[in-house]
């Protein structure tokens, strides 16, 4: 693992270093259609799931909304729901900075369904949280910081 | 094979809100039992829903979805008396599918 990205990561005032890691080019473009799923669900980082969906760089947007409570008191069930309203929105994906997977669930949205998600997710510690979205074959990107008082992931 | 889901899938104007309950231990690879082994990971990977046989979302799933999963979404084109159907497959390979018709 690259420890300097993660301090990086961690060290960064959210969405903005991210966004600035993203433009900078710590990633390349990737092909869409290889999309790996395992590949996907074993990264570290938020430039890395992008690239393992298929895309090069996510913009911040405002019009993704995520619900989830500012303090969850039990990290094993944080409920969180994502509702985009980018047109086009073709996939939902949420991303826990903090775990030991980043990539919790992506949702693929066929047109017809609206790209309104809720689920329950665990949390092992504070963390943010981001909404992935893609639409009309470009990235978007909200986050949400969440307190976890008891974590979900430990023994 | 697993316990049934808990679906419910109510027609609201033009919208169908689908809710879910999964029955599932959702292990994360991450936990050790009481001798200090760890316990191997066991979660949901896939989930399908369709409406009537087309699908109307599917997901992929890591470890990190809570025990006992819940999953909610919405779609338009649904009909009073259609047949939604959710699947979802483990790291497992075990499977299970649930039907409901919409209210």
């Amino acid at each position: 693992m690259d420890q300097r990205r993660r301090k990086a990561l961690q060290t960064g005032a959210g969405l903005g270093t991210l966004g600035a890691l993203v433009a900078v080019g710590l990633i390349s473009p990737g092909d869409a259609h290889a999309q790996d799923w395992k590949a996907a669900f074993e990264t570290r980082s938020l430039p890395d799931t992008i690239k393992a969906l298929g895309g090069a760089t996510a913009a911040e947007s405002k019009d993704i909304i995520i619900t989830a409570p500012d303090i969850a008191e039990n990290g094993a069930v944080v409920p969180v729901a994502v509702v985009s309203a980018i047109p086009k929105t073709e996939s939902i994906s949420i991303l826990i900075e903090k775990n030991p997977t980043l990539l919790a669930a992506s949702f693929m949205i066929p047109a017809g369904t609206e790209p309104s998600v809720g689920t329950r997710v665990k949390m092992g510690q504070t963390s943010n949280v981001f909404a992935l979205v893609k639409a009309d074959g470009k990235f978007f990107v909200a986050s949400k910081e969440i307190k976890v008082t008891l974590g979900g992931c430990g023994g | 094979m697993a316990d049934p889901m808990k679906i419910r899938a109510t027609l609201q104007g033009d919208t169908v809100e689908v809710r879910v309950l999964m029955q599932h231990e959702m292990e994360t690879g991450q936990r050790k039992d009481a001798a200090g082994k760890t316990i191997p990971a066991w979660h949901i990977q896939q989930v399908t829903a369709t409406n009537n046989g087309k699908t109307v979302l599917s997901a992929q799933w890591g470890p990190a979805v809570s025990k006992n999963p819940f999953l909610s979404f919405k779609f338009k084109g649904g009909a009073k008396g259609d047949k939604v159907q959710i699947t979802w497959t483990d790291n497992k390979g075990d499977k299970r599918t649930d039907e409901v018709a919409v209210s």
